[in-house]
């Protein structure tokens, strides 16, 4: 048993180091963030770039959050800034506070911790679009100019077609003849419009496809889009930690409008730019100066996702480990103590791993620690169950015999019991390795990175070879890797004299 | 030496032991004896505190068994049980050794020590390293018997040690169980339920039946003043056949 005990102790000193290392702050690295989709990434890797230029250390780490996470993330402080816009505020994420004014939206920001930067100079605002041509043709410029024409099919993205303030109160307020509309996927629409197969549909005022598909943007004249104006929202004690960052950011007050935002869109889109680099030659174009680019090759990427998976799996394993061992003693040597944790734990098991992570956001906020603790949790069943097995499937002779040698308790367990169970301990652990390698990969819904990252990013891209050969595939790799490894651990750690099947 | 003194025993609604007083002499061998499932086993394991009397007490040495003292006196006792109850993942040396091991003696005086009982109990030395699952049943009981003798203990408790063994191993290891018994004098309590087994080891032979002791004594006096027709049934029963070929041919 002495090397078993060797393992686990170097287990234990590993976990909790790179825990503490992982759970840290790096004070004095900004922070920046973005959402899950282009335009998001693309100017969070301006926000860092040109806080770089201006001489800090900044770092994108907790790029293409979903949902409402890059929110959260800057609430709890795991992030300093991101780009947001004005609508997401006032109609989403704030909608309860029913704001009508900017002094009302900086008071409630302000209540957050949280402050406006400057405004970048476009609004990503919804709209309508058609092709130019055949706008000319009509004669529409407006959205208005559309009453007169109710021969016009509309294909809508579903969300257009339910949202309140789009579709259903549009048509009112614009007194819309058009019979033929219909929800579609929004990229289908956008098909549909190439081919001629729709004459209308609705757009952002900055997706790529307005360049690409040299599409007309429809002036909402009644003005009855919410205004969604993009600007920098950051920590409100940004200045105060990192002096001379407001002036930084302030550069960038301004410098984008609706084409030029549209253009880098449809670079990165269409023509294959990384977002870095789209944004370096903006910013170079822009501000002049010199603007790097750090852009990571898919082979950089993949062992970094490599390594940021393996950390995930080896804290919350490790961690599991330390746990499960005691706790499935504990099972296997009080009855009715060890049903309620076997319960426990069964409990926890049942929960879908997704909804397991959710839980922990409003907890531990967003990125590595959700993950973790998550994946920890997931990781106890198969180790307890397993130990308390293994203790139980002990020959009631040999206990006896350890009994009647005059060996107290704690001995027995240490030289007898958990020995000859190392076989059933060490398969528990390897059942909880393999799950959680594949686990892991939930925690790029989490921001939590890993082989996760490049499957969260694919799926907002609709980048199936970036799910495929960044994501799924390595992370089957490593997840087969680490069977291996733990077959070959097997090997090595399981008494000789367990290893073949006694001969009767 | 040991006394049980009124003890009883009852799992789950069935006695195993009915009130039983019993004294084991110091320096002699005592033999358990009777048909399966009287209680001998469970006479054996109360000696050294694997099953807990419902009422009496057990006396070691002017030490009553208690939770307290229950160590320290099994320390003092050695058991061998049927198979050997050795630990799979020890070699013969490990398993020998566990308690010498426990209690901080040296590698050094514990090879020591087992080179002095590989000769007492005919173990070939090589075997030490071996892992049960290597070792023949012989070997393996050999072993068992080692580890009891480790720390050469007042008592020797051995519930059928020879039971799972083919008749040739077991003819060897019995003579040569009663030549260690002799040599080191010691006290040793013994269950078998084969009647030529208990006369070839036994100064005191006690025979049960139901969980109750139907007759103690030598075998002389089992055989010629049984104490009820019990005794002579189970004595009979055992007369092997060629004893009644014997008997009829010629
Ligand atoms: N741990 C136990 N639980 C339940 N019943 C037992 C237990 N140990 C022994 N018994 C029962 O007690 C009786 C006596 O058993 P035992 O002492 O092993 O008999 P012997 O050794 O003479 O064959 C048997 O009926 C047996 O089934
Ligand atoms: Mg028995």
């Amino acid at each position: 048993m002495k090397r078993g005990q060797g393992l686990i102790i170097a287990l234990l000193v590993c976990a909790a180091g790179v825990a503490a290392w992982w759970l840290l702050p790096r004070a004095d690295t900004i922070q920046v963030g973005s959402k899950a989709f282009t335009e998001s990434v693309v100017l969070g890797d301006t926000l860092v770039q040109v806080l770089e230029e201006a001489g800090f250390e900044a770092r994108h780490d907790r790029a293409e959050m979903q949902g409402q996470l890059a929110w959260l993330a800057l609430n709890n402080g795991e992030i300093d800034l991101y780009i947001e816009y004005t609508g997401t505020l006032t109609e989403e994420l704030l909608i309860d506070l029913d704001i009508q004014s900017d002094a009302q939206l900086d008071a409630a920001l302000a209540e957050r911790g949280l402050k406006r930067g400057p405004a970048l100079g476009f609004h990503n605002n919804y709209a309508l679009g058609m092709r130019e041509a055949a706008a000319d043709e009509l004669g529409i410029r407006a959205i208005s100019d559309l009453a007169r024409h109710p021969e016009l099919r509309i294909r809508f993205s579903t969300a257009f077609m339910a949202r309140n303030d789009c579709w259903p109160t549009l048509r009112v307020r614009y007194n819309l003849p058009q019979q033929d509309v219909r929800g579609i996927e929004h990229n289908l629409a956008y098909t549909a419009l190439a081919n001629g197969s729709c004459d209308v549909t609705d757009v952002y005022t900055t997706d790529g496809q307005i360049e690409q598909l040299n599409l007309r943007v429809l002036e909402d004249d009644l003005g009855h889009f919410p205004a969604y104006e993009a600007f920098v929202l950051h920590r409100a004690d940004l200045e105060e930690r990192y002096p001379g960052a407001s002036e930084a950011l302030a550069q960038l007050s301004g410098q984008i409008d609706e084409t030029r935002m549209t253009k880098l869109n449809a670079a990165v889109q269409y023509e294959g730019r990384q977002p870095a680099e789209a944004a370096a030659s903006f910013l170079s174009d822009v501000l002049g100066g010199t603007y790097t680019a750090k852009v990571e090759s898919k082979t950089e990427q993949l062992v970094r996702n490599a390594w940021e998976h393996l950390w995930l799996v080896a804290v919350s394993l490790g961690a599991a480990i330390v746990m499960a061992l005691p706790l499935g003693v504990a099972a296997a040597k009080l009855p009715h103590f060890g049903q309620v944790i076997l319960a426990g734990v069964g409990i926890v098991q049942t929960i879908p791993s997704l909804a397991l992570l959710a839980f922990m956001i409003p907890l531990l906020g967003t990125g590595v620690q959700p993950a973790i603790v998550a994946l920890f949790l997931y990781s106890l069943l198969p180790i307890v169950r397993n130990t308390a097995t293994g203790l139980h499937s002990i020959p009631p002779s040999l206990r006896d015999s350890a009994i009647a040698l005059g060996l107290p308790a704690k001995a027995r367990l240490w030289r007898v019991e958990l020995p000859m169970a190392t076989r059933s301990i060490l398969a528990g652990i390897k059942i909880s390795a393999v799950i959680n390698v594949g686990t892991a990969a939930l925690g790029g819904f989490v921001g939590a990175g890993g082989f996760g990252q490049p499957i969260v990013t694919g799926l907002s891209r609709v980048d199936k070879d970036m799910i495929i050969w960044q994501g799924a595939v390595p992370a089957s790799i490593l997840a087969l890797a680490v069977q291996g490894i733990f077959e070959l651990a097997e090997r090595r750690l399981v008494p000789k004299g367990l290893r073949s099947k006694p001969s009767g | 030496m040991l006394e049980l003194v009124g003890v009883t025993k009852t799992f789950d609604g069935n006695t195993a032991v009915h009130p039983t007083s019993l004294e084991i002499p110091a320096a002699a061998t005592t033999v358990l004896i009777g048909p399966s499932g009287c209680g001998k086993s469970t006479l054996l394991r109360m000696m050294i505190g694997l099953v807990r009397p419902d009422a009496g007490s057990v006396t070691f040495e002017d030490e009553s068994l208690a939770p307290g003292n229950l160590i320290s006196i099994r320390q003092r006792l050695g058991y061998v049980i049927q198979d050997g109850g050795l630990f799979p993942h020890l070699t013969a040396r490990g398993n020998a050794g566990l308690l010498a091991s426990y209690l901080g003696w040296s590698n050094q005086r514990i090879a020591e020590r087992l080179e002095e009982l590989t000769e007492l109990t005919h173990f070939p030395g090589h075997g030490l390293d071996r892992f049960p699952h290597e070792l023949s049943g012989g070997e393996r009981q050999r072993v068992s018997l080692m580890r009891a003798l480790m720390l050469d203990p007042d008592m020797l408790l051995l519930d059928e040690p020879l039971g799972a063994l083919d008749p040739m191993i077991r003819y060897d290891l019995q003579t040569d169980l009663k030549e260690i018994f002799e040599r080191l004098a010691k006290t040793v309590v013994l269950v078998t339920h084969d009647m030529g087994e208990a006369s070839f080891f036994g100064h005191q032979i006690v025979l049960m039946r139901s969980g109750r002791i139907v007759q103690q004594g030598t075998v002389n006096e089992l055989l010629h003043a049984p104490a009820d027709p019990f005794v002579s049934q189970f004595i009979n029963a055992q007369r092997t056949v060629l004893d009644s070929r014997n008997g009829v041919s010629p």
